[in-house]
């Protein structure tokens, strides 16, 4: 019973009523920015999954994600508009790209631990702005990256619409969940979990730490190159601006509304955040004299987000309504509390 | 070779300025285990209220000074009890966000006052010595001596008196300080009050040959870690000299180096010592 309740994103109905809407939104929405807006908040999306991998699931804080981000939107830009690549094998490249960086700002990285990580990871993120802003030889520097190549669509659809563009991230999303879903109730998943909840005991459990910290961790930044890439045929202009270590708190936020460490979560904490900060346009200079502070009152109350507050709530109302089977519901808890919050 | 000797003012200069911010943050790092990302904002602030103190209310430098510090030290207890202190039992990533929000929070503030212009913040200092052909603006003087003089008077609160002993003591055993009746929340909020004070004397030192801007507070507080890695988290003389070590590698590299990449060099330090030594350079322990 308690998985089923764990589980609410897992419940087949649940998911495809979520697919429908989403395949729907287009027709629904009232105007094209609309859908523009959706499919940028798909976009962030991604990435927060990526974090998710890192930060929620093994437990790391790793703040240049931001900076993976913009690893993959530039070498799509670089790619297509400077070295003249269609965007497909462009888009290829630039999972593989974030992919190798990220496996190698991991071998160095992971072997620190918590606050040294954070801090060191603040700085590789810093380090990626500077040299986009600097290196102009390669990024053009403050001004930018111009004429990059939209998707194409072998004739049959065309990606520079909007609404086309839409359905394409949607459908990466849509991969995105499933294979973190896949990934999390997963025996690598678990251990990832394991590792989070006491390196040292899941060491001793015989898991090799830096081999499942360093996979994580280039999981998560293909996950951001791969959002990054997105991001570039979707805007189709990019700047240093991109690395800036703002993006990575924006996504720490919506990681942390939606519920860090679960499936739902970042899907959630995104569009919500999105959608609340185009509905507040002229915040948005000021959001985050409501984001800090909501980032304090979150981690303060409410550690598990939106996410884990509605598990907590359900699990109490199951109880409730069964006071019978409330002792052996409170065992069963005890025992699989870990796996209902990795699972939602 | 005078150019030499101005490289040497230069990396004084700026070593006294980073020496300064990270002992803010190592002795709130030696309390709680906490790395304060909020540290920078507090800085930025500091100079925002010297600048609004001397630009808007007029008053003289010294007094803008020890206003700022003031707010600052009174901001940094806020920020204890309101956001730490209830976290204080939490796992550690709930910290490290934390203190990212406590950031944003103030640098949107700051900005929605002031706005994201550059300004400049004048000092009575703006005169120029010249020791036979070596020639030392004022206000580099005044940050040299000015962070020589707190530095001390910190070591000597922090060994001769009874009320640094009692930081120095949380700062090697929570448990045996408590064993002895020490009050940890005064500590806690006294760590805190002093780390903005100190923030807020640097940043009002350094903003009249710099400018003050919302986003300022970001690559000091970065090089402030790199500094307190390179000298041991919560390690005091470790600020010290890591802020020399980072303040000097960055006057002579970007002198001699390269100055677009001068920024760099701090964060390319510190990735080359962190692969090298995992625990930093002069780390005893594990925390």
């Amino acid at each position: 019973m308690l998985f089923k309740l764990g589980s609410f994103f897992m419940k087949p109905g649940a998911k495809m009523a979520l697919l429908a809407l989403a395949i729907v939104f287009p027709a629904l929405a009232s105007n094209e920015y609309q859908v523009y807006v959706m499919a940028s908040a798909f976009v962030w999306a991604i990435a927060v999954y990526g974090l998710n991998i890192i930060t929620g699931y093994c437990g790391q804080l790793n703040l240049a994600h931001g900076g993976f981000f913009a690893i993959g939107a530039y070498t799509l830009g670089l790619l297509t508009s400077d070295a003249g690549w269609s965007f497909w094998p462009a888009f290829v490249a630039a999972l593989l790209v974030t992919a190798v960086l990220g496996f190698l700002v991991g071998v160095v990285s992971l072997r620190l631990k918590e606050h040294y990580f954070a801090i060191f990871t603040l700085c590789v993120g810093f380090i990626i702005y500077l040299l986009m802003d600097k290196w102009e030889e390669l990024t053009h520097g403050p001004v930018g990256v111009r004429d990059i190549a939209a998707p194409y669509g072998f004739g049959v659809v065309d990606f520079t619409e909007t609404t086309p563009f839409y359905y394409l991230v949607l459908a990466f999303l849509v991969f995105s969940i499933w294979f973190m879903g896949r990934l999390s109730r997963s025996l690598l998943g678990r251990t990832f979990i394991a590792i989070r909840n006491g390196d040292e005991l899941a060491q001793s459990l015989g898991i090799n730490l830096m081999r499942n910290k360093v996979l994580a961790f280039v999981l998560s930044t293909t996950y951001a190159g791969l959002a990054g890439a997105l991001y570039a045929g979707m805007v189709r202009f990019i700047g240093p601006e991109e690395a800036n270590i703002i993006h990575t708190f924006d996504m720490i936020t919506y990681l942390l509304v939606g519920g860090i460490g679960t499936l739902t979560g970042p899907l959630l904490g995104t569009i919500s955040i999105v959608w609340i900060t185009q509905s507040l346009q002229f915040l948005e200079e000021y959001r985050m004299i409501l984001f800090g502070p909501l980032l304090v009152v979150l981690v303060i109350f409410f550690p598990r987000g939106i996410t884990g507050q509605f598990l907590t709530w359900m699990h109490h109302k199951a109880q409730t309504l069964s006071p019978a089977k409330k002792e052996k519901a409170s065992k069963v808890q005890t025992a699989t509390s870990g796996e209902v919050k990795n699972n939602a | 070779m005078n150019l030499f000797f101005q490289q040497i003012i230069n990396g004084l200069t700026l070593g006294s300025i980073y020496g300064l911010v990270a002992l803010g943050l190592t002795l709130v790092y030696g309390i709680l285990h906490i790395p304060n990302f909020a540290h920078g904002a507090l800085y930025m602030v500091g100079a925002f209220m010297s600048y609004f103190f001397m630009v808007d209310l007029g008053v003289h430098y010294w007094v803008a000074m020890a206003g700022s510090a003031a707010v600052v030290a009174i901001l940094g207890i806020l920020c204890e009890r309101l956001v730490f202190h209830p976290l204080r039992n939490s796992p550690p990533i709930h910290d490290k966000i934390a203190a990212i929000g406590v950031l944003l929070f103030l640098e949107a503030t700051i900005q929605m006052f002031w706005g994201s212009d550059f300004r400049r913040m004048s000092s009575p200092f703006t005169g120029i010595m010249n020791f036979d052909g070596l020639i030392i603006p004022e206000q580099r003087l005044l940050i040299i001596v000015g962070a020589f003089t707190l530095v001390i008077g910190l070591q000597l609160f922090l060994r001769k008196t009874m009320t640094g002993a009692t930081i120095i003591a949380m700062a090697q055993s929570r448990e045996g300080a408590f064993l002895v009746g020490i009050d940890s929340n005064r500590v806690a909020m006294m760590t805190f009050g002093i780390s903005g004070a100190l923030a807020a004397v640097a940043a009002s030192l350094y903003a009249p040959i710099n400018l003050v801007y919302p986003a300022m507070g970001h690559l000091v507080i970065m090089k402030a870690f790199v500094i307190i890695i390179l000298g041991g988290m919560g390690s005091v003389p470790g600020a010290i000299v890591g802020g020399m070590i980072i303040g000097f590698a960055e006057a002579f590299g970007g002198f001699y180096i390269s100055t677009a990449y001068k920024d760099i060099i701090a964060f390319g330090l510190l990735v080359l010592i962190l692969s090298a030594r995992p625990q930093g350079l002069f780390a005893k322990g594990a925390h």
